[in-house]
């Protein structure tokens, strides 16, 4: 396909899936506690609400911030859909995340700021594995490129299961699901109120929910990549992994952020580290 | 006067990059006049000097490695005897070029800037410090006239004498207040300096003995099996000059120095110095178990000091800590030595001299004011100081954020890394992710608002904002003409030396512009300030107090609000990580000497 039509069906049709994901997330957690749940299309009515709110900041700048997110996020699965390089593609994501953490900073409220101190925690926990993920697909399929990558002919599952688990694991933190919601928490009645997007209401919160949906899109591409030689089962495993995700949400409570990053850490070391090792004794 | 010399420097660096290179310098009379004989001299006199420096400190180290040094030069004397050939004593091409340029662009700033800093510290802020400016500028020039002696020097004589010139500039101006403290880390320098220039000597006798020659182009195409020694002993001597890994207690040490010199070490000369010579000698040990153990102190560096740097709360520490990070990865670069990692080596030194500069320069400035260096006394920096916040967010952007020069150099080592040790990658994915943590923590310091604050009437003096604001058109040039560089000066470099060379390639440059062009069109928002957005007090959970920081707790109490940044004390200390930096750095040292001799 070429490479500006998948741009543009991912520009469109990432915000639909993103925010049916997000609806079917909120229908299975339901579920899973024995309740009804929301309508599947809530999260698209909580926006078009918020898009209607008063516009209400601590500060004007914070909003720029947001809107910068925004952009780079698109941006950034952009890139990945179209078939760049994956370690822009990261460096992309990885600016992106700094601005939402700026505005986190710039909002200035106590608890936006330990929402922001957490998010970058969170940064420092899953990037090194993010990175190994990319550096893994490029043992094997000698390429940088997404592109190249999805038209590999072997399934990439295969030859990096360490660097797969180590990945699922780093979107838990990514999303941030439980136990490593230490940045953001759904519920504004815990310790953290509701941490990094604590100061941000109206517009400014319905962009900050919109990329999170090209972010998830983006991720769950990502997964894909690793079954990318059988479409069909590399769709379904996307599935699979974000179910897992959200079955994980409800298990665990959440822990302390020495534990996620340690954590983290630990399974980038031996599970990715390990993996990449192997591959290269291989070579 | 200062603004005089600082004036020719530009000049002349500026014509100078504009001439194509390689140059023929062969027919250069510098055989005759003498100049080998004034060099000769001006050694000793240093030697005499160091001697008695270390006499007069009880020092027994310096005397034993000066001694040394000086056995070992006149070892070398008796066996070349008169025969030294000084014809191609200097040699110009690209890569020599574009330090020449770091040096002059850079150096000559810090030289602007130093003017009216040095007025401050000496009229406002540091009065108890005896006034000897004529002495500091006089050092800084000399500093900056060896750096560009070395970077042109290929007689490997002549690049030692420049080198000791650095060693011996940047002792005298890391001591320049003369307190104890500043005393005990100058000598701290020297001792680490002068051991770098043992084994810098004996690297020039052993290279004299198996080849007869004393050209660095020689040693650089000669077999490795042949100068391999050699090879590692220079290599250790960078390490030294550099920083590395077990050596970089010294450049922290030298923080107590006025900002100009901390500026001057550590972006344009003096480490700079030591990554050019391992870059320079890359090809000489790429691929050997040499080249692997470089390659590991850098990468280790690069870890342990990126880690550091997020403990500290001191902003010049935490610049300390970034500089020798980033040199790591340069040393890395050069250890790997494949054509990709040279090119990604030299791309990392340009945008680290021009955004650490940059750095450097804006902390001086903001310590004078504010009488502090802490980056927690810095919140809201950009409400009070906002030209030199925002120049110093520029900076920061350029030495973390995704488009900029450092990210992109980082792409570049990551790439050459996984072709070459992909094993190696683990301490690059660590280590930068590190760096994103206190590049970010600093920048959010300095955006956050936390209570209403009175701007400061006059930011900068004439001749610092001449500086400031040069050096940000630079880094800010460096980064949107990078494409520009890597063709013009890098790759035909990389070329010259492997045959072939590492490019960016266009689908990925126009990428990274576009991407660019994002991030910069950030400012503009600024422009529709403020539509249509109401503002409101931070939640503070309780009830906020009107016109202050604070909320009304339970009993009724104003209760003020604090906030700090996290400096992960629990899980790092900067103590054991400089333990495992010099126990491990020393370790990987060892076994390099250990392959050279066998």
């Amino acid at each position: 396909m070429n490479p500006w039509l998948r741009l543009i069906i991912y520009l469109v049709a990432a915000p639909l899936v993103g925010g049916l994901l997000a609806g079917w997330d909120r229908r299975l957690s339901a579920r899973m506690q024995s309740r009804r749940g929301p309508p599947i299309f809530q999260p698209f009515y909580d926006v078009l609400k918020l898009w209607q709110k008063q516009n209400l900041a601590v500060c004007f700048a914070q909003n720029y911030y947001i809107f910068f997110f925004l952009l780079l996020v698109i941006f950034t699965g952009g890139l990945f859909f179209a078939g760049s390089d994956l370690l822009l593609v990261i460096f992309a994501l990885t600016t992106a995340s700094i601005f939402f953490v700026l505005g986190a900073y710039k909002a200035s409220s106590p608890f936006s700021f330990i929402g922001a101190e957490r998010e970058l925690i969170q940064i420092m926990a899953y990037e090194p594995m993010v990175l190994l993920t990319a550096i893994g697909m490029y043992m094997v399929t000698k390429t940088f490129y997404v592109h190249g990558i999805a038209n590999h002919s072997d399934l990439l599952v295969l030859a990096l299961p360490g660097v797969f688990l180590g990945f699922v694991f780093m979107l838990e933190i990514k999303f941030r699901k439980s136990p490593f919601d230490l940045s953001s928490s759904h519920h504004a009645h815990q310790e953290l109120v509701r941490g990094i997007t604590t100061e941000f209401s109206g517009r400014t919160l319905a962009m900050i929910e919109v990329a999170h949906w090209y972010e998830t899109v983006f991720l769950l591409g990502w997964v894909y990549l690793f079954f990318a030689s059988s479409p069909i089962f590399g769709v379904a495993m996307a599935l699979v992994v974000y179910v897992f995700t959200v079955l994980v949400d409800n298990v665990f409570a959440r822990m302390k952020w020495q534990v996620a990053l340690g954590s983290a850490w630990v399974v980038t070391a031996v599970l990715g580290f390990g993996n990449i090792m192997v591959l290269s004794f291989q070579r | 006067m200062v603004v005089l010399v600082t004036a020719t420097v530009y000049v002349g660096s500026i014509a100078l990059a504009s001439q194509p290179a390689p140059m023929d310098l062969g027919d250069l009379p510098l055989g005759r006049h003498g100049i080998h004989e004034g060099m000769m001299i001006v050694e000793l006199l240093m030697g005499v000097y160091i001697l008695y420096v270390g006499v007069r400190a009880r020092h027994f180290l310096i005397v034993a490695l000066m001694l040394g040094q000086g056995a070992v030069m006149a070892w070398l004397e008796s066996l070349a005897g008169s025969g030294v050939n000084a014809a191609h004593a200097l040699f110009v091409d690209k890569f020599s070029l574009v330090m020449a340029l770091i040096n002059g662009l850079v150096g000559g700033g810090i030289c602007l800037y130093a003017l009216g800093y040095m007025r401050e510290y000496h009229t406002e802020a540091h009065r108890d410090v005896p006034d000897r400016r004529p002495l500091f500028f006089a050092l800084l020039f000399v500093f900056m006239g060896a750096m560009f002696g070395l970077v042109f020097a290929d007689d490997l004589t002549w690049l030692f004498f420049f080198w000791e010139i650095t060693t011996l500039c940047s002792f005298l101006l890391i001591g320049y207040t003369q307190t104890p403290e500043a005393r005990k880390n100058a000598l701290r320098a020297l001792v680490m300096n002068l051991a770098g220039g043992l084994t810098f000597a004996l690297a020039i006798v052993f290279f004299y003995r198996n080849t007869h020659s004393l050209g660095l182009q020689t040693l650089i195409h000669s077999k490795q099996a042949v100068v391999l020694l050699p090879a590692a002993l220079l290599c250790f001597a960078g390490i030294t000059k550099a920083a590395q890994c077990p050596f970089s207690s010294w450049l922290l040490g030298a923080m107590v120095a006025p900002t100009p010199v901390s500026a001057l070490l550590h972006s344009s000369t003096m480490v700079k110095a030591g990554v050019y010579l391992i870059i320079r000698l890359a090809p000489a040990i790429s691929g050997t178990t040499v080249g692997l153990m470089v390659a590991l102190v850098g990468g280790g560096t690069f870890l342990v000091g990126s880690l550091a740097a997020i403990t500290t709360p001191e902003a010049k520490r935490v610049l300390a800590y970034s500089t020798v990070a980033n040199l790591g990865l340069v040393v890395l670069c050069g250890g790997i030595g494949t054509y990709a990692a040279v090119w990604a080596g030299i791309l990392l030194i340009i945008f680290h001299a021009v955004a650490k500069c940059l750095l450097f320069l804006c902390v001086g400035v903001v310590e004078h004011k504010l009488h502090s260096r802490n980056i927690e006394d810095m919140s809201g920096l950009i409400l009070y100081m906002p030209r030199v916040a925002v120049m110093m967010l520029i900076g920061m952007a350029g030495m973390s954020l995704a488009p900029f020069g450092m990210l992109i150099s980082k792409w570049a080592v990551l790439r050459a890394v996984v072709d070459a040790y992909p094993l190696l990658c683990i301490f690059i994915v660590f280590g930068s992710t590190a760096t994103l943590f206190f590049w970010v923590k600093w920048m959010g310091k300095l955006v956050e608002v936390v209570r209403p604050q009175v701007r400061v009437v006059k930011e900068i003096s004439l001749d610092e904002s001449i500086a400031l604001y040069g050096l940000s058109l630079v880094t800010f040039l460096a980064c949107l003409f990078f494409p520009f560089l890597s063709s013009q000066f890098i790759e035909p470099y990389v070329t010259g030396v492997y045959g072939q060379s590492a490019f960016l390639g266009r689908g990925n440059t126009i990428i990274m512009v576009i991407m660019m062009m994002v991030v910069m069109l950030f400012p503009l928002s600024f422009l529709s300030h403020g539509r249509g957005v109401k503002l409101v007090d931070p939640y503070l959970g309780g009830a906020n107090v009107a016109g202050s920081p604070g909320f009304t707790g339970s009993g009724g109490t104003i209760e003020n609000v604090t906030m700090q940044n996290y400096y992960l004390g629990g899980v790092l200390n900067e103590i054991w990580l400089s333990r495992i930096a010099v126990a491990g750095g020393a370790a990987l040292l060892a076994v390099m000497i250990t392959f050279a001799i066998l």
